[in-house]
């Protein structure tokens, strides 16, 4: 047990550790500029007054560590500062399209990661059959397939072609929790099909790396049944990869929600990330950014803490 | 020799992909002879169906769809082909480096690539390039560099197991310098793992590449790319008109030829026998 407390107490710290550093590296990121921002922004034929208007209202007047402090600790308040392009509190056009990508998320992982898991166990354990070699290759193609390519195939399908579904995800507050379902349905399909594929072909990865192992090969030789193999000495320390595995995944469920939300014109927080790199509206990026990454890093940590639980050899210490 | 007996033994998948690649690549080599017209000439109305005059009709401008394809592939494949050089030149340099000189190199340089790849790729990107811009060279600095990292911890672990090898220690011991060790101990033992991960990478940067143009932050219009040409074609799609599926499905096609390839490479050097 001591172990696992131990464990666990590094990986807080070090996750921790990690946002840090990313926060810094986004807020270091625009310091970087030529110039600086105040310039970028006004264009050269602003007068120097109004350069320096802007600098005090951006509080470009103070030094770095400062400011970086401050926009820490803003953040942990909620806010975020104000947005150059549409000069609203960011704060206010954050925190909604954040819920909207998370439900989004949130769906597409709750339907993909079932299926995907059981999936690759089978085709793990019917390893070079036909199901198997089936398997394998739909997981390929659906590898290489850029997001959007699905996406359009789907709209060109089952909204243009069968009109089923809406081409635009549009959900809003007001809307019943399966009135949100039915309009995100597209864009969860979308992207439950690229994770799963991730996911597939890294479970039935890991299962085989598991049932090679000696000590499955000596419960079979001991006679034992193959279920009881699969269920007593195969899953419990299969459990642990697998669990990494999907954690991985809600890497890519974070990276292709930015582009599924574009192409259904969702309103989340990766479409106005999207949106503010074109316009370099600077705040919301770095706000969006931040909260994208910690995002990610807690997901990674959650896995690590969950495979850390969930191996046996780390629970019994000799 | 041994390479033409090496592809007769190839398996049908890997050999499909090795045609899907020679097709492409004989498309971009050849764009300007196998097209009638040029990459950025209006020649009809716009999304115009498929005819005799337009192979695959027209886009949003009025362009020949399957000359901008043709086009495409060339911009395309030779923009990732660039970033994936140079990530791999960049990304197995330091790797060697760490990995020959130990110590403080290797610790200062594997956390900085700890902290890159904690960041989700996409989201990096985008943040880079909101602060220097969009345009083709911030494009492959950035991608190059997020391929670089993987690129580094696999290169890093490939040259650790060979430098305790005795042939290092021996040319070590004859006073050869680090530039030798790393061109001629350590890169031709580290040269099979790296070939299959270049595979992998390519794929990785030409759908990394596809993805940002097609969200309007990669190459720039009038540019073909087959990224941006689904983007600017999207409207197409709600009216019924089918234009915006054919870049797409040349970037999969692509993709898949190559993800063929490595998977044939990647079993033959793990070794398996089925």
């Amino acid at each position: 047990m001591k172990n696992i407390i131990e464990l666990t107490i590094k990986r807080l710290l070090l996750g921790f550790g990690t946002i840090i550093v990313i926060s810094m590296l986004i807020f270091m990121g625009v310091e970087a500029l030529p110039g600086d921002l105040a310039e970028t922004i006004l264009g050269q034929d602003a007068t120097p007054e109004t350069v320096k208007a802007f600098r005090k209202e951006l509080k470009l007047d103070l030094p770095p560590h400062v400011r970086y402090i401050d926009w820490l600790g803003g953040f942990l308040k909620g806010d975020l500062g104000k947005s150059m392009a549409a000069k609203r509190p960011i704060s206010e056009m954050i925190g909604w399209r954040f819920s909207n990508t998370m439900f989004l998320a949130a769906v597409a992982a709750a339907v993909a990661v079932p299926i995907a898991v059981i999936l690759g166990i089978l085709a793990a354990l019917y390893r070079n059959t036909l199901f198997d070699k089936i398997i394998s290759i739909v997981t390929l193609s659906f590898i290489s397939f850029p997001e959007f390519f699905i996406a359009y195939i789907l709209i060109a399908l089952f909204a243009v072609k069968f009109r089923i579904f809406p081409s635009i995800a549009n959900i809003g507050d007001e809307m019943a929790l399966w009135e949100k379902l039915y309009s995100i349905i597209l864009p969860c399909v979308t992207l439950s099909l690229v994770v799963m594929a991730h996911m597939m072909r890294q479970t039935r990865a890991a299962i085989i790396n598991v049932l090679s192992s000696a000590y499955i090969e000596m419960a079979r030789l001991k006679g034992l049944k193959r279920l009881r193999v699969i269920v007593v000495h195969a899953f419990p320390n299969s459990l642990s990869p697998v669990i990494n595995v999907i954690a991985l995944n809600m890497a890519y469920l974070i990276v292709g929600v930015v582009i599924v939300e574009v192409v259904f014109v969702y309103p989340g927080l990766g479409q106005l990330m999207v949106d503010s790199v074109a316009k370099r509206d600077l705040p919301v990026v770095q706000a969006s950014g931040l909260i994208f990454a910690a995002t990610y890093v807690v997901l990674n940590l959650l896995a690590d803490l969950f495979s850390i639980i969930s191996n046996p050899r780390l629970r019994n210490p000799r | 020799m041994r390479f033409v007996k090496l592809l007769r033994q190839s398996p049908w998948s890997a050999r499909i992909g090795i045609c899907i690649v020679l097709i492409n690549v004989f498309a971009a080599v050849f764009a300007p002879v196998i097209c009638r017209y040029g990459e950025t000439e209006l020649v009809n109305d716009v999304w115009m169906s498929p005819s005799d005059d337009n192979l695959l009709g027209t886009d949003h401008m009025g362009r020949d769809m399957f000359t901008r394809l043709v086009y495409g592939a060339r911009n395309t494949i030779a923009i990732a082909m660039v970033t994936t050089f140079l990530a791999f030149f960049v990304g197995s340099m330091m790797g060697f480096f760490a990995a020959i000189l130990g110590g403080w190199t290797d610790l200062i340089l594997s956390r900085l690539i700890d902290i890159l790849m904690a960041f989700p790729t996409l989201i990096f990107a985008l943040v880079v390039l909101s602060v220097v811009g969009t345009g083709t060279g911030p494009l492959i600095a950035v991608i190059s560099l997020i391929a670089a990292t993987r690129v580094y911890r696999l290169s890093r672990a490939v040259a650790m197991d060979i430098e305790v090898m005795e042939f290092v220690e021996g040319a070590r011991l004859r006073g050869e310098k680090i530039w030798w060790l790393m061109w001629h101990e350590i890169l031709p033992n580290a040269l099979p793992p790296l070939v299959a991960e270049f595979g992998l990478r390519f794929c990785f940067v030409f759908l990394f590449i596809a993805s940002l143009s097609f969200l309007g932050l990669g190459i720039q219009p009038p540019i073909a790319d087959w990224g941006g040409m689904v983007r600017e074609n999207s409207g197409a799609i709600t009216f019924g008109i089918m234009t915006p599926l054919f870049p797409a499905a040349a970037i999969a096609f692509l993709t898949i030829g190559v993800n063929l390839i490595v998977d044939w490479f990647l079993h033959i050097s793990s070794g398996l026998k089925d």
